[in-house]
């Protein structure tokens, strides 16, 4: 009987939930359209000037190598502490089975 | 809403897409879950490729592999069924 | 492994696959691609090398001294060439605000700092994929 209660009280939180994700759903602005609020000005900044600016023809490096290069410092850094967990793990359990 | 050719293939696409996503949880044997994560990976850069973003096509492509490669070597120094 | 067919295949394809990769890396700025996609292909290829020809020819190949060399001089040599904004003084990682010459678009060294820290993130991927994958392949003890 209990369990019948619980599992009524998740059904309604569910279905809740689920409500509201769908209508922030129907708010969101149809996919691709040119009028959309993502196509604002730095975009355009970003079109018209990226060549001028960084003299680099493909756009995507020119973003993630100059325009947020602090964005790209971090992500290796990110990949370095990666391997350092992995390797630092690994070795780790590795070495407690040799001592045993 | 009006709909090109392209449209089309790109829900064939994202069809496929969440199938795998969908696969991949209630298939049981993690290896064959792992080999189906590989197809999810080459659907994904298919999509990539059809919304005009070649890099982020060849940087999923590659990741994929990758990423799949290493899970299978986890598979294979873990347990393969999930329990 | 020791199946004849692959290897003699595999001896052949594998440079091309290594060359490729450090193509896309070199001209991750005038081609599609870049230089995570580049390293990853560069560690891809060493991971088939060394799934084929078996772990210890691998790492023969790509001993553990020259990917904890790369490993920690890829990150730093983003460090060093921020630190040519701040020495020329503008702000940390400036490229053009840097007075540096961007050369014709295009050519393969136009972009100024752009194409080095390209050759130091791609070098820095390709090694975190190859330790990643001879950290977990290495046999317990």
């Amino acid at each position: 009987m209990k369990l019948r209660v619980r599992n009524l009280i998740i059904l309604v939180f569910v279905s809740v939930t689920i409500y509201g994700m769908l209508l922030m759903i129907a708010e969101l602005p149809p996919y691709g359209m040119p009028d959309n609020p993502v196509h604002n000005e730095v975009s355009v900044r970003y079109i018209n000037e990226a060549l001028e600016e960084t003299g680099v023809l493909n756009m995507v490096t020119s973003i993630v190598l100059d325009y947020r290069a602090y964005d790209t410092m971090f992500e290796t850094i990110v990949l370095f502490t990666a391997v350092l967990a992995v390797v630092i793990t690994v070795r780790a359990s590795n070495g407690k089975e040799k001592g045993k | 809403m009006n709909f090109v050719a392209t449209d089309y293939w790109i829900m064939i696409l994202l069809s496929l897409l969440i199938i795998t996503a969908l696969a991949m949880y209630f298939i049981k044997d993690l290896l064959h879950a792992v080999i189906v994560y590989g197809a999810y990976s080459l659907i994904a850069a298919l999509i990539w490729l059809q919304m005009n973003s070649p890099d982020l096509a060849i940087t999923e492509a590659a990741a994929g592999i990758c990423t799949t490669i290493l899970m299978m070597v986890v598979v294979f120094r873990t347990s393969r069924r999930e329990e | 492994m020791k199946d004849f067919i692959l290897k003699r295949i595999a001896s052949i394809v594998l440079p091309f696959i290594c060359i490729y990769g450090f193509y896309v890396i070199f001209h991750g700025h005038v081609s599609p691609g870049g230089s995570f996609a580049g390293g990853i292909i560069v560690g891809l290829s060493f991971i088939a090398f060394s799934t084929i020809y078996g772990i210890e020819k691998g790492r023969k190949k790509l001993p553990e001294k020259v990917l904890v060399y790369a490993e920690s001089y890829g990150t730093l040599w983003y460090g060093i060439l921020g630190l040519v904004g701040i020495v020329k003084g503008v702000p940390f990682l400036a490229n053009k605000l840097a007075g540096i010459d961007m050369g014709a678009p295009g050519a393969l060294n136009s972009g100024g700092l752009i194409s080095l820290i390209g050759i130091g993130v791609g070098i820095r991927v390709a090694s975190t994929m190859v330790t990643l994958f001879f950290t977990m392949m290495e046999e317990e003890k």
